[in-house]
């Protein structure tokens, strides 16, 4: 460094004597940099906090949206199907039983879909600015993050309401709720990357979360499926984490022990494979994306 | 000072330019599964597609390799196409090179695009916060440089209005003053003193400058020659996507306005006819004082030459021109389509027309002309910036004084009469 360098206000992080770094061709599966991406925490908060902020600008009921949507679904799927097809559900009101699995399941399904678009509505950045690219689904994971946060304090308040105490199960939430990143990312990452060249992926989305969405254990319990079904679920990540959900805080019976397993390792293996692709891809967005002049 | 900064070597970029480069569908890349195997079973038996590979791919840098010393302005300069933006995308690490490698020293900010990820229905200070940690700020050096930044840019009452309601100076300011204030040890600059009026344009030079002088490395594209010539010492020349010429600024930038007329003689340029257009143009040339040259003095009379061929006989060929100053902004133009013209007494498949401009009130600077040439009907041959000179300055009126060129791109030679309002008393 120059002799100077000591009144020059470097950033934290940032040592006085400057590193070297090389900028070459990456070839073939290039190892995940997690130290860069951690380095680029903030610019992943800014990011959500941007998409916070201007979502609802505009809007006459703002932030009352996040908690409006899974009322109105909950209600929807009440009446359909607790009414005209009452299910034994292990004594939890039925209400509370979907809404417990329809949080994490609309983070999912807003998490892949939003992802799926992020890279391409995110384009100016991207082709002008140098950053971990996987920056931009993580945003989009934090920006659901806080939606999820609100919707969970209203399954507290409904808990309350009807007087449901959780048991020891409480304490495999966090695992829930990891499993459900890791299942949202995972997922997020390998549509991002794709659509980026595949423009094909943007159109399909909207039927693969809907396909999803009923393969998903959400309006019933894995306990209720034919033997014959079960091994169908079992490949669903998010199998693992809507039971887990319903275990922890109402205390239901957990899915047994092969399709937990199963489907938790899908959840895992699709987050590092997500990531690997991602990577692997990540090199050529730009050009795929155009420079624009 | 001695170390370096930044070292490139045998740096290519190559790029498709095919038709699916931009959308791949998944049903091309079906098809090509299909039909590559095929391809390449084809090519070893003899028939040979390397043809198509050359067709659709363009090396935009090619083996390009030099080094950058701690604390140098060094400015890159080219024509358009030469690679100048590529090289910048390269080294800000928002594209990966094809071949080759940089090497460089400390963190790398750029002023590529200002004002990228601004959000128009965030306010100021919220954009301040959103586009700094976009350019590689952390919030705590963001919030150390807030004030500074928002003096910078004069926008202090506007600070928590939507910045969708900012004038575009105002957008502008704000913006450049952010990407100022980051503070890399190596700092990119791509032509952002093309915007904004005079004065700013002067505190961003000043605040370059001040970059420059604490230590830091610039690397700044312009085609704004008098802009390098005076805040970079040394001077990158591309050509092509290949490295032409590499050393002092001066030295350069005389060598990247001589080399844009090499073919002829320095003052014209010969046009080959790849495009195979029915009327087209041969050569062109500038004239300065009857004198085919590149330097004008302000106050010269100047006329363009242009010597052209056509597959037709035509009786009257249309010759039209723009001149562009450095900033590429079109300050002038003619054409004989709008205005009384000769013709050929029997059409021609030759010949050649003379547009004599007369005396052209260009300030000192660097110009460029634009040639759009074709018969009633259409341009059918068109070259951007086919010609380049240089105005210099004169002191134009004997009187002492030079008109400023940092005013306007035009002077104008008027006629000054003066009439008192009050009478003389004593006739």
């Amino acid at each position: 460094m120059n002799t100077e360098a000591g009144s020059l206000s470097l950033p934290p992080g940032t040592s006085a004597i400057a590193s070297w770094s090389r900028i070459q061709p990456s070839r073939g599966w290039a190892a995940f940099n997690f130290k860069e991406l951690w380095q680029y925490r903030e610019l992943a908060y800014f990011l959500a906090w941007r998409d916070v902020k201007v979502r609802y600008k505009q809007t006459l009921i703002g932030v009352s949206w996040v908690l409006l949507q899974p009322l109105t679904m909950m209600s929807a799927f009440w009446l359909l199907f607790g009414r005209i097809t009452p299910m034994p559900l292990e004594n939890v009101p039925y209400p509370l039983y979907i809404l417990v699995a329809l949080i994490p399941w609309q983070f999912f399904s807003r998490v892949i879909s939003e992802s799926t678009n992020s890279l391409i509505t995110d384009q100016r950045l991207i082709t002008r600015v140098y950053f971990p690219r996987l920056v931009v689904p993580i945003a989009t994971a934090l920006t659901a993050s806080v939606d999820f946060g609100l919707a969970m304090c209203l399954v507290a308040f409904l808990m309350i309401w009807f007087g449901i105490v959780p048991g020891v199960a409480l304490g495999l939430l966090p695992v829930a709720i990891l499993l459900m990143m890791a299942a949202s990312l995972g997922v997020g990452a390998w549509l991002s990357a794709l659509n980026v060249e595949y423009r094909d992926v943007m159109h399909a989305i909207p039927f693969l979360v809907q396909f999803w969405f009923f393969v998903t254990p959400v309006l019933y319990g894995t306990s209720l499926l034919p033997d014959s079904w079960r091994w169908i679920f079992s490949l669903n990540p998010m199998t693992i984490v809507v039971e887990t959900f319903r275990w922890s805080l109402l205390g239901t019976a957990p899915t047994d022990f092969y399709i937990s397993a199963t489907s938790a390792t899908i959840a895992v293996f699709s987050l590092f494979s997500g990531l690997m692709w991602f990577r692997r891809r990540e090199s050529s967005f730009v050009d795929s994306l155009g420079g624009g002049a | 000072m001695g170390d370096v900064a930044i070292r490139a070597e045998g740096l290519g970029k190559q790029y498709r330019i095919g038709e699916r480069q931009k959308y791949k569908a998944l049903r091309d890349t079906l098809t090509d599964a299909l039909y590559v195997p095929l391809r390449k079973a084809r090519s070893l038996f003899g028939g040979s597609n390397c043809d198509r590979v050359a067709e659709t791919t363009i090396w935009a840098l090619k083996d390009v390799s030099f080094e950058i010393i701690q604390g140098e302005v060094v400015g890159v300069i080219g024509r358009n196409g030469a690679g100048k933006s590529t090289l910048l995308k390269i080294l800000s690490r928002i594209t990966e090179p094809t071949r080759g490698f940089v090497d460089v020293c400390g963190r790398v900010g750029s002023l590529l695009e200002v004002g990228t990820g601004f959000h128009p229905e965030l306010t100021g200070r919220e954009n301040v916060y959103l586009n700094g940690s976009i350019i590689g700020m952390r919030k705590g050096e963001i919030d150390r440089k807030f004030d500074e930044i928002v003096a910078f840019a004069e926008i202090e009452q506007f600070l928590d209005t939507p910045i969708k309601f900012y004038s575009s100076g105002m957008y502008m300011r704000l913006a450049f003053s952010v990407a100022a204030h980051l503070e890399p040890e190596i700092l990119l600059v791509d032509e952002v003193l093309a915007v904004g009026d005079a004065v700013f344009q002067k505190k961003c030079l000043g605040k370059i400058g001040d970059v420059a002088k604490s230590g830091r490395t610039v690397v700044f594209v312009s085609h704004n020659l008098a802009a390098i010539r005076s805040i970079c010492q040394k001077c990158i020349v591309l050509e092509k996507g290949e490295l032409a010429l590499s050393g002092n600024a001066n030295h350069c930038v005389d060598y990247h306005l001589s080399g844009t007329f090499k073919s002829t003689n320095g003052s014209s340029v010969v046009f080959s006819n790849p495009s195979k257009q029915r009327l087209r143009m041969r050569a062109a040339a500038i004239i300065c004082n009857e004198s085919p040259s590149t330097r004008a003095l302000m106050g010269d009379t100047m006329a363009i030459s242009v010597k052209f061929a056509s597959d037709m006989p035509i009786r009257r060929p249309q010759l039209g021109f723009t001149v562009s100053n450095q900033e590429g902004i079109s300050i002038l133009h003619g054409s004989n389509r709008y205005q009384p013209s000769p013709e050929f007494d029997t059409a021609v498949t030759e010949g050649e027309i003379r547009c004599d401009l007369g005396m052209v009130p260009l300030s000192a600077g660097q110009y460029s002309i634009t040639l759009y040439f074709g018969d009633q009907g259409e341009d059918t041959h068109v070259v951007k910036d086919a010609l380049y000179f240089e105005v210099l300055e004169k002191d134009v009126w004997g009187c002492g004084k030079i008109h400023p060129s940092n005013v306007s791109s035009l002077w104008w030679p008027t006629n000054f009469r003066f009439y008192a309002s009050n009478p003389p008393q004593n006739g």
